[in-house]
């Protein structure tokens, strides 16, 4: 019974396509398993906006929004109506089909990675052989998407945003490429269906899961550190300093597009954290031998909300970094601390396997972390600051 | 010549031909990007998953936002007049015309050769992961070599003057 | 240690979060329309014009001498007199306002009409739940809607009004003791005149 439930959507997939004539078989295949996630990720979008507004409030001793509906749970589909039913200003100078095509491109790039995400057990749209390396091709095309916005503004605060952002996430790609390299080592696949399922076996009671090996947790915090980065949240939501250039990239696009923009951002948020719970979280695994009579979806959302929580527990916590901290912090720490976990996850795996290879590579992390925040550090207090191109 | 194959061909010489002919700088960009995604459409097609996805990577990636920040920290995005004699043109014709047909030849005379080995080859990052280890290690050292030398130098050049000076 | 001063800040927001459902300390927020704070007496937003009885366009204390109108510093207020005059509250006839306009979209609460209106008729509003779908017409107010009465002046500045009132009946018992002497010595007069005139007469007759 267990397995029926757990697959039960995949089953489900096969029977409606019993229906369908052979020659329409390939397009309805792809139907079914697109949509789907085309309405769940939105709709967990919706969920998360509300979940966040409320989540931020109680931190900030206050309640959240509470007006709409009971305990305020209707107030996205109350943003939702008033984005759709706002006007679309374009401004008059800017560039009207970059303008229109960057957030289409945004959101189009934010769903494509889904198709390479296991949601449950074989439930993939598309087990591709070089699946991760999709994942962060696709990935990356959000950049072009941040510059079409800010460029085609025509505003110097947008195209000010579009320039951070992209030195942003050009800077954070690299530690986030480079974190995901150890687990590639270990798993000795680029498909993340063939990583997940090294990961979902189990000794004793106790799962497979990268994350409790020493490199694995490293890499884990430096995928998490460099996602909050690469989606732009907070403490590192400089593209969109409020207090500086109001809202970045996306400042001059309202209505629809603006509710795009958004959508696109939140996407991208629950992609990278889906494809660190893939990494590094067992995927759809369950966390204990006993557990797994739990369809293996219900552990991919129950991590996937655990991750969006802490997410937004970062955000009700830190302050936003300033410019050069974030790119010292990106380049001289996060950078050299991945590539030095590469070589532990190296050093890990040819050595017998015991408790000795533990200490080795734990050592060899702690210490180059420690050094390096060191390094991070040093010069920082009587250090004068000169302004060189100040008149 | 499927449909498929057609349609990102046509789309990909759009691209690149828009990315000579257009007037705006970062439109020219834009364009060369769609030409680059359509070339690495074909490679998928072809069944290069890594190529393809790299292609994305890098040049979707990288060159593109590296092109943008070029034009941004240099010169004026605004559409300037074209200029150059017809002279120029004409031989610049001349050369793409010259090139084309080379490898026409090419790829013509080669489709023979190809058609024997009716055997599509399989490959797997894992194969390009051995083959670069094994096979080509050494000019994959001389790369990184290179690229290391260009990242040193890249931050020479961007390093404070004044702490040389001190 | 890196990363202490981060851990230590996750605490508190988890603190804070955690203890807003047990703790009203961390859960300040006053769900205004349903509870609302105790109004502090000094508040003030907008003015009002008082009047005294019952019928506001009987008691209406303003004299519409128009020194507010003048000394309003964004000249929110416009004012007309009348031609005729009627009795105010204390009997004395006065003239009147026939328009008295605030713009409270011009106001800006300074309190200057207030500090210089000689009769105490204008004073400040405490009523802030004003919004309207109309922003010329709706925040225009009228001398109808201006007008509010003593006992309402009453309930919102308590120690003010009192002190008005105390005022007013001030002046109101030393006008009446004057009417009175006023009206003892006329008394005193005529029966002065009535006894000479008597006396007169006699001395005619």
């Amino acid at each position: 019974m267990p397995e029926i439930i757990d697959q039960i959507f995949v089953l489900s997939k096969h029977w409606l396509l019993g229906y369908v004539p052979a020659g329409l078989q390939p397009v309805f295949s792809a139907l079914l398993s697109v949509v789907p996630v085309l309405i769940a990720f939105p709709l967990l979008f919706a969920i998360t906006t509300v979940l966040e507004r409320k989540g931020l409030g109680r931190m900030q001793n206050r309640y959240g929004p509470n007006r709409t509906g009971p305990f305020g749970i209707l107030q996205p589909m109350a943003d939702g109506i008033k984005s759709l039913t706002k006007e679309d200003i374009i401004p008059r100078t800017a560039d009207h089909l970059v303008h229109l095509l960057a957030p289409l491109l945004l959101v189009t790039a934010s769903f494509l990675v889904y198709a390479v995400l296991p949601i449950g057990r074989n439930m993939v749209i598309a087990n591709l052989n070089a699946g991760v390396l999709f994942f962060f091709a696709v990935g990356s095309m959000v950049e072009l998407a941040v510059f079409m916005a800010g460029w085609s503004s025509r505003s110097k605060y947008s195209l000010l945003g579009a320039m951070r952002a992209i030195a942003q996430m050009i800077s954070y790609e690299m530690p986030l490429v480079l974190a995901s390299v150890v687990v590639i080592m270990a798993a000795g696949s680029l498909s993340t269906v063939a990583i997940v399922n090294m990961q979902a076996s189990y000794t004793g009671i106790w799962p497979h899961w990268y994350v409790f090996t020493p490199w694995g947790l490293t890499g884990f915090v430096i995928f998490l550190i460099a996602a909050t980065a690469e989606s732009n949240r907070c403490p590192f939501d400089l593209p969109e300093g409020e207090s500086e250039i109001i809202a970045g990239y996306y400042i001059e696009y309202s209505g629809f597009k603006f509710a795009l923009f958004f959508l696109g951002e939140y996407l991208g948020m629950f992609a990278t954290s889906a494809m660190a719970i893939t990494l590094f979280l067992g995927g759809w695994a369950a966390p204990f031998s006993f557990l797994t009579w739990i369809p293996s979806y219900v552990w991919f959302f129950t991590k996937l909300l655990t991750l969006i929580l802490v997410f937004i527990w970062i955000r009700g916590t830190l302050p936003r970094l300033r410019m050069d901290q974030l790119m010292n912090f990106a380049w001289k720490f996060m950078l050299p601390l991945s590539l030095i976990n590469i070589f532990g996850a190296g050093v890990w795996h040819y050595m017998p396997a015991g408790l000795l290879r533990w200490l080795v590579v734990t050592l060899l992390v702690v210490v180059s972390c420690i050094s390096l925040s060191r390094g991070l550090r040093r010069g920082k207090w009587f250090h004068v600051r000169t302004y060189r191109f100040a008149a | 010549m499927t449909i498929s194959f057609l349609l990102l061909a046509a789309i990909t010489i759009a691209g690149t031909a828009a990315a000579m002919s257009l007037r705006n700088l970062v439109h020219c960009v834009l364009a060369l990007t769609l030409g680059l995604v359509g070339l690495a459409a074909l490679y998928l097609q072809l069944g290069a998953q890594f190529v393809g996805f790299t292609q994305i990577l890098v040049y979707v990636g990288a060159v593109a936002i590296l092109a943008v920040f070029a034009i941004m920290m240099t010169r004026s995005a605004e559409p300037t007049e074209p200029h150059g004699s017809s002279s120029f043109q004409l031989s610049g014709a001349l050369i793409a015309g010259i090139v084309f047909a080379v490898l026409a030849w090419a790829v013509s005379s080669g489709t023979k050769a190809l058609q024997v080995q009716t055997l599509q080859p399989e490959a797997s990052v894992n194969q390009i992961g051995v083959a670069l280890m094994h096979g080509f290690v050494l000019p994959l050292e001389v790369i990184g070599l290179l690229l290391t030398a260009a990242l040193i130098g890249a931050g020479v050049l961007a390093m404070d003057e004044t702490r040389g000076a001190r | 240690m890196i990363g202490e001063g981060i851990l230590k800040g996750l605490a508190e927001t988890a603190r804070n979060f955690f203890g807003s459902y047990v703790n009203k300390d961390r859960l300040t927020t006053v769900q205004f329309p349903e509870e609302r704070l105790p109004q502090i007496e000094a508040t003030r937003d907008f003015p009002f014009l008082v009047y005294d009885g019952t019928d506001w366009q009987q008691g209406l204390r303003c004299v519409s001498c128009q020194i507010c109108e003048k000394e309003c510093p964004p000249k929110c207020i416009y004012i007309e007199k009348s031609k005729d005059k009627k009795p105010d509250a204390t009997g004395k006839p006065q003239s009147y306002p026939t328009t008295f306009n605030i713009d409270i979209s011009v106001c800006m609460s300074c309190q200057i009409c207030v500090e210089v209106c000689p009769f105490d008729a204008i004073k400040m509003d405490v009523a802030f739940e004003l919004s309207t779908d109309d922003r010329f017409g709706g925040l225009l107010l009228n001398r109808e809607q201006l007008a509010k009465s003593n006992e309402y002046y009453n309930k919102i500045h308590p120690t003010e009004a009192a002190a008005v009132d105390a005022a007013f009946a001030e002046e109101r018992a030393k006008a009446e003791a004057k009417a009175r002497q006023a009206a003892e010595a006329k008394a005193a007069a005529a029966a002065q005149t009535l006894t000479p005139g008597a006396g007169e007469t006699t001395r005619v007759q």
